[in-house]
C-alpha cells in the first residue's frame, strides 16, 4: 500500500494579522476619532496622531481575476500593497500619506470605478447569484443592480442625502443578503404554483422533507399513476419556492409570471431607533432586461421623495413611521393594494389598531 | 440562434457595459476565456428567456470535507459546453478582509490555473467566491490553495464562515476586537465548519458597536454587538467646537435622542447615562466629542434568519452584556449548550430562531441554563395563556 498523500485541511483562513498595513498595526485598538474629508475619503486619527486616509471606490463585486490585479497593483503604487473590502463590497484602499489620495482617485475615476460611497451616501447594492449562478433565482441580480447604480451613480460620490441609503437586491426570496433589513429592497419573486414532476419525484426527492418546507402547508402526499408523489393545494400556494429548494422535482420558473417586488424601510443600525424590517411598497414589476426600467424609475421616485420629505438623520423607515404608510403612499403615488396587506401568521399585529388617521 | 456567429454576440449584455457604474459585463468579458464566453452566452439566453439556466443542485466537493463547494451545471450544455460545470468554492477570508496586493495575486494565480477566473469579493456571508471550475479542478485547487494557507469557508448544515466589522484595526468605536474573536472563533470550529454536524446552518457575526456594520442583527444564528456599561466618554470642549461649528445640538443630538436623556444648556452637554440606550446616534454624530465608555464588552443575541420556512426574524437578547476579556470562553460555553440542544430537538432544516420560536424562549433559556431577564424583551406577553410549572402550581 501507497501511503496516503499529505493532505492540508482545518487551517482556516490565514491570520488577519499579516495582512494589515504597519500604521494600522501600530496603532490598533487606539483610533480616537475620525473625519470625512470628502466622499469616500476617511481619515482615522490614533491617540498617538497618526492619521490613516481610506479611500473607497465602487466595485460591481463580480471581478474578473485582472481587475483584482489592478487593485493589486493600485495597492503598491500608492499603499505600501495594503487594501480592504467592505461588508459592502467596496474596494478601500489605505494610505499613510495624504498627497497620494488625490492621485489615486483619479486614477480610479478614470479607470471606471467611482470614488464614493460614504456617509449621507448611496453605497453599494448588496446582492446575490441571479442567472449568473443560482438555480432558484425569479430574476437576475448582477443586471438590476448595475441598472439602478447608472441611475444613482452621483448619490454614491456625493454624501447628500438626509442619512445613508441602503439598497439590496436577492433574486429569490431566500433574502441570501441584506433584503429583508435594508432602507430599499429589490426582491425576485413568482407568481405561479410550481409545476410537478410526477414521474421524478420519488427518485429525486425526499417526500416529508418536501412536505414540511411549505411555510403555508399547500403540499400533501400523493399517489399518482401508481407512485408515491405530492398534490400543490394552489390555493394555499404563495410561490414562495422553498419546495423547489428541497427538490428539483418542483421547478417554477415562469418568464411571464416571474418578477420584481419593491420593499422598503428597513435597518440594522440601532441609531435613534430599534432595527427594523423592510415592508412591502410595490408587489410586482415584470423582469425586463437588460435595464429593468420599470424597476429602476420605481427605486429612484422613492429615493426622490425620500431625499425631499425626510429630515435630517432620518432613515426611510424613520421618515415613513413618522409621517404614516398612507402619507407614503399618497406621496410616492405607488398604488395601495390587497397585496399590501399581511395573511400570514400574526398579521393583525400589522393592521392599523387605533383611530390616528391622518386625513 | 445556435449559429456560431449569433451565439458569440450579447446584444443585451452589452447594454450594460455602458453607464457609470463599473460594468459586471466588462469583468466577464475582460477575463477572456472560453468558459467566460459561454458563461455570457448561457446569461444572454436568461436575459432574452428571462430565466435561468442551472440545473438543480449539484453536490460535489473535496476529500475530507462536506461543505464549501456550490456545484452547478448548465441546463443548455450542448449550447455552451465550456459552463456545464460551474461550481464555485468558497474561500475562507481573512478577518476583516484585509488583503497584501501579493496574497491577492496569490488568489487570482490559483484561480487563473483551475477556473474562470471570475470572483465574488465578496459573497455576502463573507467568503471569497471563486466563481466557476469543473469537479475535476476542485482537487487541485484546493492543494494549492491550502499551501498558500487559505482554507475553505462553510456551506451547508455547518457553522458557515464567520466575519465581521473593520473592529478595532480602524474605528473608535469598536467595543472588542471583533477581527481576533471572528478569527478565533473560525478556528476554534474548524471541524463544524468543514463538515456538516447540524439540522441547518448556523452564522456567526462579530459587531463592534450598536452601529452594526456586518448586519449581525439581521444575518447570523449567533450575533455578537459590542457595547458599553459605563458612562459615554465627553469631551466638552469638542462639544463647543461643535456648536461653534454649525451644529445644532440640541435639535441634532437632543431630541434625536431615543430615550431624551440629554440636554443641552448653550454652553454644555450633559448625558445621563443611566437611561442611555447606547444607540450611538450622538456619537455617530460628534465623533470628535463624544467616545463609548471604558467598560467595553458585547451583547449576545442570538436567532436572525431570513423568512424560510416561519417567517424572518431579527436575533433577540440571550446575554446582555458580557466584558471583552471574557467574551470567546462564553461564546464557546453558550454555542455548546445551544448545540447540544439544537441537535437533540432541532428539526431538519430548522434554524435556532425558528426553533426558539417552536419551544419557547423560557424552555430555550431552561435547556440552555440562562435565567430569564428583562433585557431578552421588548415586552412581557400580552395573552394569559401562561404555562405554570408543575412544582409551583401544585
Amino acid at each position: 500500500m501507497t501511503a496516503p498523500a499529505k493532505r492540508i485541511t482545518d487551517i482556516g483562513p490565514p491570520h488577519y494579522e499579516k495582512f494589515l498595513p504597519p500604521i494600522i498595526k501600530r496603532n490598533y485598538g487606539q483610533w480616537k476619532y475620525h473625519e470625512s474629508l470628502a466622499p469616500g475619503v476617511l481619515c482615522h486619527v490614533s491617540e498617538t496622531g497618526d492619521k490613516l486616509y481610506s479611500v473607497r471606490a465602487a466595485s460591481p463585486r463580480l471581478l474578473s481575476i485582472k481587475t483584482i490585479r489592478y487593485f493589486a497593483d493600485l495597492a503598491d503604487k500608492y499603499c505600501d500593497g495594503y487594501l480592504r473590502f467592505t461588508s459592502r463590497n467596496n474596494v478601500e484602499f489605505l494610505l499613510d500619506d495624504p498627497g497620494k489620495i488625490e492621485l489615486l482617485k483619479q486614477e480610479l475615476r478614470d479607470a471606471g470605478y467611482p470614488v464614493g460611497g460614504t456617509n449621507n451616501a448611496i453605497s453599494n447594492i448588496v446582492h446575490t447569484q441571479g442567472w449568473v449562478h443560482c438555480h432558484s433565482s425569479a430574476t437576475d441580480a448582477s443586471g438590476i443592480v448595475k441598472s439602478v447604480m447608472d441611475a444613482l451613480c452621483d448619490h454614491f460620490t456625493q454624501q447628500n442625502l438626509p442619512a445613508k441609503l441602503r439598497i439590496a437586491v436577492a433574486c429569490c426570496l431566500n433574502m441570501c443578503g441584506a433584503v429583508h433589513c435594508s432602507d430599499i429592497a429589490i426582491l425576485g419573486i413568482h407568481r405561479k404554483p410550481p409545476k410537478i414532476k410526477h414521474d421524478v419525484l420519488p427518485k429525486v426527492c425526499e417526500v416529508p422533507t418536501l412536505i414540511a418546507s411549505c411555510p403555508t402547508g399547500a403540499i400533501r402526499p400523493k399517489t399518482v399513476d401508481g407512485k408515491q408523489s405530492v398534490e400543490v393545494v394552489e390555493e394555499q400556494c404563495m410561490y414562495c419556492g422553498n419546495c423547489y429548494t428541497v427538490c428539483p422535482a418542483m421547478p417554477l420558473n415562469d418568464p411571464e409570471n416571474d418578477g420584481i417586488s419593491i420593499w422598503v424601510g428597513g435597518k440594522v443600525s440601532n441609531a435613534r431607533t430599534a432595527p427594523k424590517f423592510t415592508k412591502l411598497a410595490i408587489p410586482f414589476l415584470p423582469n425586463n432586461p437588460p435595464r429593468w426600467p420599470e424597476v429602476v424609475d420605481a427605486v429612484v421616485n422613492i429615493v426622490n421623495v425620500y431625499s425631499q420629505g425626510a429630515k435630517k438623520f432620518e432613515r426611510v423607515g424613520e421618515w415613513i413611521e413618522r409621517i404614516g404608510w398612507p402619507r407614503f403612499f399618497q406621496l410616492t403615488g405607488i398604488e395601495f393594494t390587497r397585496y399590501h396587506i399581511d395573511d400570514f401568521k400574526n398579521a393583525g399585529q400589522t393592521y392599523a389598531r387605533s383611530t390616528h388617521i391622518r386625513f | 440562434m445556435d449559429n456560431d456567429e449569433k451565439k458569440s454576440k450579447t446584444p443585451l449584455l452589452d447594454e450594460l457595459e455602458k453607464g457609470p457604474w463599473p460594468s459586471f459585463v466588462t469583468e466577464i468579458k475582460k477575463t477572456n476565456n472560453e468558459t467566460c464566453q459561454d458563461l455570457l452566452g448561457q446569461l444572454e439566453l436568461s436575459y432574452e428567456e428571462r430565466k435561468g439556466h442551472w440545473k438543480h443542485g449539484g453536490l460535489v466537493g473535496v476529500m475530507g470535507y462536506g461543505g464549501g463547494v456550490i456545484g452547478r451545471y448548465s441546463d443548455v450544455p450542448e449550447k455552451f459546453p465550456k459552463v456545464a460545470h460551474f461550481h464555485t468554492l468558497r474561500v475562507n477570508h481573512p478577518s476583516g478582509w484585509f488583503y497584501t496586493s501579493q496574497a491577492l495575486r496569490t488568489l487570482c494565480d490559483i484561480w487563473e490555473r483551475h477556473g474562470s477566473g471570475l470572483t465574488n469579493m465578496h459573497g455576502s456571508t463573507g467568503d471569497i467566491v471563486f466563481l466557476g471550475t469543473k469537479t475535476d479542478e476542485l482537487e487541485p485547487t484546493f492543494k494549492e490553495l491550502t499551501e498558500a494557507g487559505f482554507d475553505l469557508g462553510g456551506s451547508g448544515s455547518c457553522v458557515r464562515t464567520p466575519s465581521c466589522c473593520v473592529g478595532e484595526a480602524r474605528c473608535e468605536w469598536a467595543c472588542y476586537d471583533t477581527m481576533k474573536l471572528c478569527n478565533d472563533l473560525t478556528q476554534a470550529y474548524q471541524d463544524e465548519l468543514h463538515r456538516p454536524p447540524f439540522p441547518y446552518k448556523f452564522k456567526f457575526k462579530c459587531a463592534g458597536c450598536p452601529n452594526d456594520c456586518v448586519a449581525s442583527i439581521a444575518r447570523a444564528d449567533l450575533s455578537v454587538i459590542g457595547t458599553w456599561k459605563d458612562q459615554i466618554q465627553q469631551d466638552d470642549a469638542a462639544v463647543t467646537e461643535y456648536a461653534a461649528a454649525g451644529l445644532d445640538i440640541q435639535k441634532d443630538v437632543c431630541e434625536r435622542c431615543p430615550t431624551r436623556c440629554m440636554a443641552w444648556d448653550g454652553k454644555k452637554l450633559t448625558i445621563d447615562n443611566g437611561e442611555c440606550v447606547r444607540c450611538m446616534h450622538c456619537i455617530n454624530v460628534m465623533p470628535k466629542a463624544l467616545r463609548p465608555g471604558k467598560e467595553k464588552g458585547a451583547t449576545i443575541l442570538i436567532g436572525s434568519k431570513a423568512p424560510i420556512v416561519q417567517g424572518a426574524l431579527l436575533s433577540s437578547v440571550l446575554v446582555p452584556f458580557v466584558p471583552a476579556a471574557e467574551l470567546l470562553d462564553t461564546l464557546k460555553e453558550l454555542v455548546s449548550r445551544v448545540w447540544e440542544f439544537w441537535d437533540e430537538y432541532g428539526k431538519n432544516r430548522e434554524r435556532v430562531g425558528e426553533l426558539i420560536q417552536r419551544v419557547g424562549m423560557a424552555n430555550f433559556l431552561d435547556a440552555i441554563g440562562l435565567d430569564p431577564d428583562p433585557a431578552m424583551i421588548s415586552a412581557p406577553r400580552d395573552n394569559p395563556y401562561i404555562f405554570f410549572q408543575k412544582k409551583e402550581g401544585e
